[in-house]
């Protein structure tokens, strides 16, 4: 049996490129990002889960439920696509509650943390990632929305800006998601305490119906709720005309920056108690 | 290696304390233990007993509630950040990640460690060919061996070549020759001036690559020495005598114990006896049965075992486990099957 050999190149800890705190904070968080998307491409049927099921609420509500729904002035699939949008990413975040909280059980932060790398790097490199992933996804909705029917009722221009909140808004929600898969005892409960919390947002909301066709009392939690403020600023910016309120833009925005101002200290805090 | 530190201790830690409150474990109580620069210092004890917690702290991973440690003359808490940059870490569990390749793994550790991209790359192809693993770099980890991942976590503790090794139970559960393999290592870097805290569960381990011993039970330090002065503790040699059966081995104790000093072990038809003289108590032992007509079918002369070491120091034998531990590991087990379960069905 041939023995282990040890290199001998390397004589005395080996020399470390100087950088700036900032620098290595900045490259630490794209290494763990890196990391994080290389781990993606090789679990293909996350990827095709994450492809799937938004093309399967296009084609259920333009093609199923659709038909019963009568919005005034736009055809239903320039109504429902924003929607679409808003209800991938915000589902989609649970995949950063369940990274984190897999990273975590199986012992991988515990090794992050004996290295000399920045602390911020594992929290910013997976909403990073997940970042990166959410820009695929509008990709997608949006080649699926083009051959369903979906056309841009505004400009190019507005349009991209409605797709940057809508990813804004799925990089905020990373935050929020973050604590909570850093609290699960593990990766399959950090699944299952997040759905009954993202139902009544996604379905309660604007996203597939008007919410002046619920019943009073859900109309006071479905109108001022973030995720009908954030469908409603997609709507302005990409369908417009009736759908046009600057309003829901400034509110979507404010929902956006103050959740993130507030979620992320929340997940640093965790992070820092439970790794 | 040229070792540019000249202090003879390279690990110390002074009374450390730490108490988890979910459940209000003391799982260390007090420990304290020194390595010297270029040694193996072996932590022994059971499961449970602290030796993680231990590993954890000096690698800054965890704060101890009381104490201090450091690592070449750095705090532990205070310059956290310096103790990182001089020590590698392997775990229990193969901490790498299943989706990358060994190569990728080894550069995401190398580049975490703030070496230049050229250092990371040459030196993962390095490690990747002396660790065997050449054939298997570019594929994912999910297709590795036990071993080859065991291999590969020693080979990202080592990307930075670290000057202080911490190995937590490298080996447990590895196949003996996989176990051969490591221990070369580890005796090649301590030869280099490498200093490695080695945490096992596995005597034999111990005895062979520890310069010291810490026995550590229940966070407490139990006794501590080089692997010879702990079996001396326990005289130099032990007699076993077979006999045919119990009958024999009744008749024959009250023959024999006046021979040693210390409480005779039985054990089935074996009687043992610690003592200091082997040769001279055999033949003693030989006469006295001879001369009561108690046929003898074995004796043999051993050196005592570390076994016998933590036997006489904890009262249990470290791989019997206890019917709480098993307990336990079973719960540990049913909960990693359900969560992969679970993911199969997501």
């Amino acid at each position: 049996m041939t023995t282990l050999a040890l290199p001998k190149t390397i004589e005395g800890p080996v020399e470390r490129k100087q950088g700036s705190r900032l620098s290595w904070t900045i490259q630490d968080a794209l290494t763990v990002t890196w990391r994080n998307l290389i781990a993606l491409s090789r679990n293909p049927q996350t990827v095709m889960f994450s492809a799937i099921q938004p093309i399967m609420f296009v084609l259920l509500f333009v093609y199923v439920f659709g038909g019963a729904i009568h919005i005034p002035g736009v055809p239903y699939v320039d109504y429902l696509i924003p929607g679409v949008y808003v209800q991938t990413v915000t589902f989609g975040a649970v995949a950063t509650a369940v990274g984190l909280s897999e990273d975590l059980h199986k012992g991988l932060i515990e090794r992050f943390r004996a290295l000399p790398m920045a602390r911020s790097a594992v929290l910013a490199g997976r909403t990073t990632a997940d970042l990166v992933r959410n820009v695929f996804v509008v990709i997608l909705i949006t080649a699926v929305g083009f051959a369903v029917g979906f056309r841009i009722g505004t400009n190019f221009g507005l349009f991209l800006c409605g797709a940057l909140i809508v990813l804004l808004f799925s990089y905020t929600l990373s935050w929020g998601f973050a604590t909570i898969g850093l609290s699960a005892p593990n990766a399959e409960a950090a699944q299952t305490m997040v759905f009954p919390i993202l139902f009544p947002f996604i379905f309660a909301s604007s996203a597939f119906v008007p919410v002046s066709d619920m019943p009073g009392w859900l109309q006071a939690f479905a109108k001022n709720q973030p995720v009908t403020q954030v469908v409603d600023a997609c709507r302005s910016l990409m369908t417009g005309g009736p759908l046009h309120d600057t309003g829901a833009v400034w509110a979507a925005l404010a929902w956006c920056f103050g959740l993130l101002i507030v979620l992320s200290p929340l997940a640093v805090r965790k992070y820092r108690k439970v790794a | 290696m040229a070792n540019s530190y000249n202090s003879p201790i390279a690990v110390e830690a002074q009374d450390l304390v730490k108490v988890f409150p979910r459940g209000n474990v003391r799982a260390l109580d007090g420990v304290s233990l020194q390595i010297e620069t270029g040694t193996v210092l072996g932590l022994l004890g059971p499961n449970g007993a602290g030796k993680t917690t231990a590993v954890r702290i000096l690698s800054t991973i965890l704060e101890p509630d009381s104490g201090s440690a450091s690592v070449l003359g750095h705090d532990v808490v205070r310059e956290s950040e310096k103790v990182r940059h001089i020590i590698g870490l392997a775990g229990q569990y193969a901490t790498v990640d299943e989706n990358l390749t060994g190569r990728e793994n080894l550069r995401m550790i190398g580049r975490l460690s703030h070496m230049s991209r050229k250092a990371v790359a040459e030196r993962a192809t390095e490690l990747l060919d002396s660790f065997r693993l050449h054939d298997a770099a570019n594929r994912p980890l999910k297709t590795y061996s036990g071993g080859m991942r065991r291999r590969l976590d020693l080979a990202a503790a080592l990307m930075a070549n670290p000057p202080v090794l911490f190995l937590d139970e490298p080996t447990t559960g590895l196949d003996p020759s996989g176990r051969q393999d490591l221990w070369e290592v580890i005796e090649e870097l301590t030869a280099e001036g490498t200093t490695v805290l080695l945490t096992t569960q596995y005597l034999e381990e111990a005895d062979r690559l520890a310069r010291d011993i810490v026995v550590v039970d229940h966070g407490v330090v139990i006794a501590q020495g080089t692997p010879a002065e702990l079996k001396a503790g326990l005289g130099t040699s032990v007699v076993a005598v077979t006999l045919p059966g119990a009958d024999e081995v009744r008749l024959a104790l009250p023959l024999l114990a006046p021979l040693t000093d210390r409480e005779p072990v039985i054990d089935g038809s074996i009687i043992e006896l610690t003592v200091e003289n082997g040769p001279a108590i055999g033949a003693e032992v030989l006469r006295s049965l001879d001369g009561a007509q108690i046929p003898v079918h074995g004796l043999a002369l051993r050196e005592p075992s570390l076994d016998d070491v933590f036997l006489s120091l904890t009262g249990h034998k470290t791989e019997a486990e206890t019917e709480e531990e098993r307990e336990g590991r079973k719960a540990a087990r049913r909960r990693r099957a359900a969560e992969t379960d679970g993911k199969d069905a997501a």
